[in-house]
């Protein structure tokens, strides 16, 4: 049992990577936007089942992102430059906004979803690519597991120094801060909101190709993908990014420590006790700002 | 000219008959039409309690709960546990209480904080309550899943509607009461209402409570309908969306408006459930995107933007007339 400990704990890291990767997706878009976007599992979803048709098709899943990505960034730049920018110019207040944002996201939930199960169908799509084991310090794993680490890792730590150090990530920065005042020096805030919607909905595609490569996928498992993302963006403090994907990396272990030692069914339990606590006594999350 | 005074004289009267009319309806429903029709009736009502009772809460206080399912499938549980110990209406109330009390327990723990970590907390309480519950039965009883023996459709029916009253009524006079008040208050301005002396978060609290109290009945009583559960069945994401769905659809402002939502959208379920599922939902999502950017008000707030418009051209069109008898004279 013991000995088991420190395997699953790496295991963690490496599956807590891609739950970091999207739940940065969804912090910056509500960190930014103010769109609670529940369509964000949906994105992975599409990610994952493309990554699948694609390497029918003999591409690699390795590559499937060149294409994926901006596809992915165009649907949520779309998205927030056309329906949550008229939801924002019709809205009475901050509050009213998110209410309506977090409705239409639902609707858009669904079209993604229909839209998905119509085309392909409820099946398993299983990729078993890079799935050779491989041995580190008498441990084994797949391929796959350390491969989808480092690039998830790099990613992140792409996205955060382009938001710390770019001119760019400065804009969308403050914009964050105060889209009023931004505007008024010269950002193009409508701009800068439809381009960290595209980010954030481009992220989680990729962690869906990530997702692929690793497990089997299929189009119902935007579901459970958006509350896990929910879960570890509070964990990690709403709107932080780089708070993400630390409490990405946690719920990554916890997850895999419950399910190795004690019961997989009990996961999401498991995730629920943690935010409980969180909310009762920081509910600004990990790295949240007071 | 007459008839229109009539009725904007005697409005409560006539809304009242109406209401008796609809009542009696659904009461006689079952002597002049078929068993199948009878369960159609049945959902369809199912759809009215859970979409008011989420309204009663979300629409006022403009909190987003994401969970009906989650007290819904609770009173469900209760019946298949229960329904050899105790009589059917004991087990409604008993439901009924075990949802109110799962609610007050959710509702300390995130209704103190900013409404969106209430949203995110019940979005995924659907599959926490299904791996705890999965996990539970086995433990306990080693199974999964439980039969439930089924009760006379027509039985149900009725006791659908006397629900269907109770809550409606409840909710009714809630939203008269200062209480109510309260919660408009709280969706308006939540800031201005604390400092107007109302304790928010005991008001958001019960009322979420409250709203699912009626939730958790409605699974007591749909449970003899459905035959077997398990929980997948019981905790499905789909029964949590669906009312939310209807009552935007229907409009939140006013108690019509979600029961009117229910009925259109419950009785299209059905009928196209078993077929055209997948296009039936999808577009059901590009309805929610165009009603919540064209019609903030729902179905219920075209009304009064049609009458409007209309009562303009029939002015126009009067002044009109006038115009063209001063010029002959």
């Amino acid at each position: 049992m013991v000995e088991r400990i420190p395997q699953l704990i790496i295991v963690g890291i490496f599956q807590g990577s891609i739950y970091g990767l999207l739940a940065m997706g969804l912090s910056l878009q509500y960190g930014v936007c103010r769109v609670l976007n529940i369509t964000h599992g949906e994105f992975v979803m599409l990610g994952a089942v493309l990554t699948f048709t694609f390497s029918q098709l003999g591409i690699n899943p390795l590559l499937a992102p060149v294409i994926i990505g901006p596809l992915l960034f165009a649907i949520g730049f779309l998205l927030q430059a056309t329906l949550f920018r008229s939801l924002k110019a019709r809205a009475s207040s901050p509050a009213a906004f998110e209410g309506n944002a977090l409705l239409a996201a639902f609707g858009v939930m669904y079209i993604f979803q229909y839209i998905a199960r119509i085309t392909w169908g409820g099946r398993l799509m299983p990729s078993y690519y890079l799935a050779d084991l491989v041995s580190f310090l008498g441990m084994d794993f797949t391929l796959n597991q350390p491969v989808s680490f480092a690039i998830a890792l790099a990613l992140g730590v792409a996205v955060y120094l382009f938001l710390s150090r770019s001119r760019m990530g400065r804009a969308i920065r403050a914009t964050a801060e105060d889209p009023g005042t931004a505007g008024l020096m010269g950002v193009n805030t409508n701009m800068i909101l439809a381009f960290s919607f595209g980010l954030g909905a481009m992220l989680a595609g990729i962690a869906g190709t990530l997702t692929s490569i690793r497990t089997a996928v299929s189009t119902t498992i935007g579901f459970s993908n958006t509350v896990i993302a929910l879960i570890v963006v509070t964990l990690g403090g709403l709107g932080s990014v780089p708070g993400s994907f630390v409490a990405g990396i946690i719920i990554g272990i916890v997850s895999m420590l419950v399910a190795g030692l004690w019961e997989p069914i009990l996961t999401v339990p498991v995730y629920y006790a943690m935010l409980m606590i969180l909310l009762l006594v920081r509910p600004t999350g990990i790295l949240g700002k007071k | 000219m007459d008839i229109t005074r009539f009725i904007s004289t005697h409005r409560k009267l006539l809304l009242v008959g109406f209401l008796l009319l609809i009542l009696i309806f659904i009461a006689t429903f079952p002597l002049y039409t078929r068993a199948s029709d009878v369960r159609v009736l049945t959902i369809i009502l199912i759809y009215v309690v859970l979409a008011v009772s989420w309204a009663m809460f979300s629409g006022t206080t403009g909190y987003m709960s994401l969970a009906p399912a989650a007290f819904f499938g609770l009173g469900i549980y209760t019946m298949a546990l229960l329904q050899e110990a105790l009589p059917f209406p004991v087990i409604i109330v008993i439901g009924s209480l075990i949802s109110f009390a799962f609610a007050l327990l959710v509702g300390l723990v995130t209704l103190r904080l900013r409404g969106i970590y209430f949203t995110i907390f019940t979005f995924g309480l659907v599959i926490f309550m299904t791996e705890i519950v999965q996990y539970l039965e086995t433990r306990l009883y080693n199974r999964h899943g439980w039969d439930i023996t089924p009760i006379d459709n027509v039985t149900i029916l009725y006791i659908m509607l006397g629900l269907v009253v109770v809550t409606v009524l409840a909710i009714y006079l809630i939203r008269r009461s200062r209480y109510g008040l309260a919660q408009l208050s709280i969706g308006g301005n939540e800031e201005a209402a604390e400092h107007m002396g109302i304790n928010t978060t005991r008001t958001k609290v019960l009322t979420f409570a409250v709203s699912s109290t009626f939730m958790g009945a409605a699974g007591v009583v749909i449970a003899p309908v459905l035959i077997y559960v398990n929980a997948n069945i019981a905790f499905s994401p789909f029964y949590s969306f669906m009312p939310i769905l209807m009552a935007i659809f229907g409009g939140m402002g006013q108690l019509s408006g979600p029961i009117i939502g229910a009925v259109i959208f419950g009785y299209l379920e059905m009928r196209l459930r078993s077929e055209l599922f997948n296009h039936f939902m999808l577009g059901f999502g590009i309805i929610m995107v165009a009603v919540i950017l064209f019609l903030p008000n729902g179905i219920v707030g075209l009304v009064p933007m049609l009458q409007s418009k209309l009562g303009g051209l029939m002015a126009r069109l009067r002044k009109g007339e006038q115009g063209e008898q001063h010029a002959n004279t």
